[in-house]
């Protein structure tokens, strides 16, 4: 077998041979839980709705409609809006959690997280209750109204913050303190030091955030559809063709015409990734913020004012799940925990949730974290890494409901051998795992940039295995990276419905789209407690893990310090 | 090390002589599980599971249970390998369709030729039966009517007055098959040049049109909106929770719409599916259907769910459902072309 680089004849050693069987075994395994399945569905977009062939005559259609036109203007304004505001509201925040010195950093870090741990109902309901016609604050409004572009674009914003503010936490942590004493000594004022060293040192963490708020927005369906009023994007397009009147061909339309930003978003990567050079050399010295009191203060005030506002949702969505009927009725109340009086599985569809979650933390965890370990150190072999890159982009960019409709259409096909999954937990886990690939790939793989390669070329040289290297180096020194991955499963698939609500069978509903049910059936209060119970589930689970990096893996992070 | 073999043996030879017995003994004889595919409302879930199950002990009854959006696109998905063994309460134009795909096991329930046959599908064998009608109605804030001191509505004509002008929420049409079968009895009672006329004025006065056709009457219930133009059962259970709700029906007349039952084609529980839906077309069943609905399929189980105007077969349009499904396609395309594209909040 000679796959050698040509002009250079290296024969393959025997780990370079398993790492690309490996690398093989990854793109096929994502070609079945996403490339194939969204082809199931998206290929429909070429047929009528017979399944005849038609060529491109549902496109045609479709742009031939002024009101696409429109919508998509709308998507573009909304997801541009939403990134103008949440960029650089996270960046200020993430700068003051790693860069100033803040009181209780901790509490500012994990507040921030708060909207990650809740389903897109709770900013919807809570919203209504603050700024509806018979909201506490709608005077605030003036003459506009909550339910159209203002209400999508609050909401977008508390829903994507955290996004954006892991990746630029994540970015701003890893900084070079020689570079800053040397603009010290050089007399370099604070504007000049900030935009010749910070911001180029963020540069790769700020457009990752700004390409993910993007998508998100672009693809969000769930506040659009509660909050937007009259106001159409693509996403409800989507809804309205698939939901509304079962077109699966237009509906198929629509969703291509979504991919296009994911596909932006893989071209942008590649391109910074290129330009990109690792930050953290082994000599670098990590930066440890002085105190200073001006800076510190208007920090914390900054930092004050946003979780004020975090917690102000949160907390008008727990006092809704309390109060017996809005607006009308305000008297405390804890029936609407009692989830049996309100749908059929009671709290059963919470349990489930839990051991989904569960599922798709640990499968979602150890697949990521092997994929990108391949993907990153496989020598060679460009072609097929490219595929596993751009798979791993795709679910970014994918609507839940066309993922969701396409797991249909490909599980449930009488000639799939693998059509024994369909109606089980399996299914849920898997399509959760696929539907949150791009973040857990993207977490995975910085981490592994960040570790010198000499590692490898070291145990290379000593003739110790690659797995065993994996195992015992590289894996455990990414271990906050695995935990991190693990959470964001974990709370995700809490949350998540768009896509589990066509794949959930008699026995295996979620409390994610029982919230959503509740809430149709007008029992917004009770809907509003199983958020809030969900909200509770997520932040005990990340603060176990926090009590836990502190106490028990601190150890193993010692390395990183001087 | 042969004796852990040898064990090992034993435990599978025993376990698979279990399941042998298992499978072979009536003893063990497990109840057929059937899965049926409904939009009913959740809290009639439970109800309607045990009254039916308390009558055949052999067939226990497993939900799969969404809007029916969800629960449609899903059937409709799963149209080459069926997951569903029956269908029961879901809006007859979306069974219809599943029934012109092919779709559906024609079959007449005993019992089917006492109901009225207004809710059977006509064909022989039948391939749906009604259960019962809901309606789409208007829903009129009282308490928020008396603080911007607005009158009560009575009639279609009514609503197009400058005085509810931003007021009025009704379903989108193209998402909601509630908000399908409203502008579908304008239609057909005002006739269509008529009735594009009534519904460019009323454009007028809609503050939004809504993904759902339940959610009109609640954001009325809650005071989010004076006035919600949809489902009427929601309407009514919001007034029972204590909302200060009038349902108003207009004089001119309601669209309505059937929920139906129909077996699905492929099921491999064809005998419990019948026992089904024969059970779904008897007396006792439609005395259920009636604790919610006021309209249902078989005759003289007369009463009004609480907080119900009386005599609301009385005020239903005469609905051509034929129409209605042939029609919709170029209806929602004008539809969108009208008022959904354009529909845009104006910059302030």
């Amino acid at each position: 077998m000679s796959l050698a680089v040509p002009g250079l004849r290296i024969g393959l050693s025997r780990d370079d041979l398993m790492m690309r069987a490996g690398v093989v075994l990854l793109a096929g395994l994502l070609l079945v839980m996403l490339g194939l399945p969204l082809w199931a569905l998206l290929a429909k977009g070429f047929e009528d709705r017979d399944g005849k062939f038609v060529g491109l005559a549902n496109y045609i259609s479709y742009f031939s409609t002024p009101a696409l036109f429109q919508s998509a203007l709308n998507s573009l304004q909304v997801a541009s809006i939403t990134t103008a505001i949440v960029v650089p509201l996270a960046f200020l925040y993430a700068y003051a959690l790693t860069r100033t010195v803040l009181p209780m950093r901790w509490l500012f870090q994990g507040i921030s997280l708060i909207p990650i741990f809740a389903p897109s109902l709770l900013p919807g309901i809570a919203l209504i209750y603050l700024f509806g016609t018979q909201g506490f604050f709608k005077a605030l409004l003036g003459d506009g109204s909550i339910y159209g572009i203002d209400g999508i674009v609050i909401a977008q914003v508390f829903y994507c913050f955290p996004h954006a503010t892991l990746i630029l936490t994540t970015a701003l942590a890893t900084a070079d303190a020689r570079l800053y004493e040397a603009a010290d000594v050089l007399g370099a004022s604070k504007r000049r030091v900030f935009f010749t060293v910070t911001l180029p040192g963020a540069k790769y963490g700020l457009i990752s955030a700004a390409l993910v708020v993007f998508t998100l927005v672009m693809t969000d369906f769930g506040i659009a559809k509660v909050i937007g009023g009259n106001f159409n994007v693509l996403a409800t397009d989507v809804y309205k063709k698939v939901i509304g009147q079962q077109d699966f061909s237009m509906g198929a339309v629509v969703g291509m015409v979504l991919l296009a930003p994911a596909a932006l978003a893989f071209l942008v990567d590649r391109l910074v990734q290129r330009k990109q050079v690792a930050l953290l050399t082994a000599r670098a010295v990590p930066l440890v913020p002085r105190p200073k009191f001006a800076r510190d203060l208007f920090f914390t005030l900054f930092c004050l004012l946003v979780s004020a506002a975090i917690l102000a949702i949160l907390g008008m969505a727990i006092w809704g799940s309390l109060i017996k009927y809005w607006p009308y009725n305000l008297s405390l109340t804890l029936d609407n925990y009692d989830f049996a009086k309100f749908d059929s599985n009671g709290w059963d569809s919470y349990w489930n949730s839990v051991r989904m979650a569960l599922g798709a933390a640990v499968f979602g965890t150890v697949l990521m974290f092997t994929g990108a370990w391949l993907n990153e150190k496989t020598r060679g072999f460009g072609m097929m890494r490219g595929v596993v890159q751009f798979l791993a982009f795709l679910p970014m960019a994918v609507p839940g409901l066309v993922l969701g409709l396409g797991y249909i259409f490909f599980f449930n096909a009488p000639n799939n051998p693998l059509n024994f999954l369909y109606a089980t937990m399996g299914i849920l886990v898997v399509n959760t795992v696929a539907h949150f690939y791009t973040v857990g790939h993207l977490t995975a793989t910085t981490a592994l940039k960040q570790i010198d390669p000499e590692f490898e070329a070291v145990s290379a040289s000593l003739k110790v295995p690659v797995w065993r290297t994996f195992t015992r180096v590289t894996a455990p020194i990414c271990l906050p990276a695995i935990l991190d991955i693990a959470i964001y499963l974990f709370v995700n698939a809490m949350t998540t419905v768009s896509s589990v609500i066509f794949l959930y069978a008699p026995d295996t509903k979620l409390a994610s789209v029982a919230a959503v049910n509740i809430e149709e059936a007008g029992t917004t209060a009770a809907a509003a407690a199983l958020c809030v119970v969900i909200v509770l589930t997520s932040a005990a689970v990340k603060a176990a893990h926090l009590i836990a990096d502190r106490f028990l893996f601190a150890r193993l992070q010692v390395w990183r310090r001087r | 090390m042969i004796d852990r073999t040898i064990l090992r043996r034993a435990t599978l030879a025993g376990a698979a002589a279990l399941a042998m017995f298992g499978l072979a003994s009536p003893a063990f004889a497990q109840k057929t599980r059937l899965t049926v595919y409904t939009a009913l409302e959740n809290d009639q879930l439970d109800p309607f599971k045990k009254a039916f199950e308390a009558d055949n002990p052999t067939i226990e009854i497993a939900w799969v249970r969404d809007s029916t959006g969800v629960v449609a696109a899903k059937l409709m998905a799963e149209k080459d390998n069926p997951r569903a063994d029956i269908i029961w309460g879901l809006a007859a134009s979306n069974v219809g369709l599943m029934a012109s795909m092919g779709m559906l096991e024609p079959y007449t329930p005993a019992g089917a030729s006492a109901l009225n046959p207004m809710f059977l599908s006509g064909k022989s064998p039948q391939t749906w039966v009604g259960m019962d009608a809901y309606l789409s109605l208007v829903c009129f804030n009282t308490a928020e009517g008396k603080k911007g001191n607005k009158p009560v509505p009575t009639s279609w004509a009514d609503l197009i007055k400058p005085e509810y002008k931003g007021s009025i929420v009704m379903p989108n049409p193209a998402s909601s098959g509630t908000g399908y079968l409203t502008i579908a009895a304008w239609l057909q009672i005002m006739g269509e040049e008529a009735g594009w006329k009534y519904m460019d004025a009323l454009h007028q006065n809609i503050a939004q049109y809504i993904h759902s056709g339940s959610a009109p009457c609640v954001q009325a219930a809650k005071g989010e909106r004076l006035i919600g133009i949809g489902l009427d059962t929601r309407g009514a259970s919001e007034k029972t929770k204590g909302a200060p709700l009038e349902l108003v029906v207009p004089k001119e007349g309601l669209g309505w719409e059937l929920e139906v039952t129909a077996i699905v084609k492929g099921t491999k529980n064809l005998d419990a599916a019948k026992k089904l839906a024969d059970w779904a077309a008897s007396k006792k069943a439609n005395e259920l259907y009636a604790k919610t609905y006021p309209i249902v399929a078989y005759p003289g189980v007369a009463n009004t769910p609480p907080n119900y105007p009386p005599n609301l077969e009385k005020v239903m349009v005469k609905n051509d459902v034929e129409w209605m499904a042939k029609n919709r396609d170029r209806i929602l395309a004008e539809w969108t072309k009208r008022y959904d594209g354009k529909s845009a909040p104006k910059a302030k």
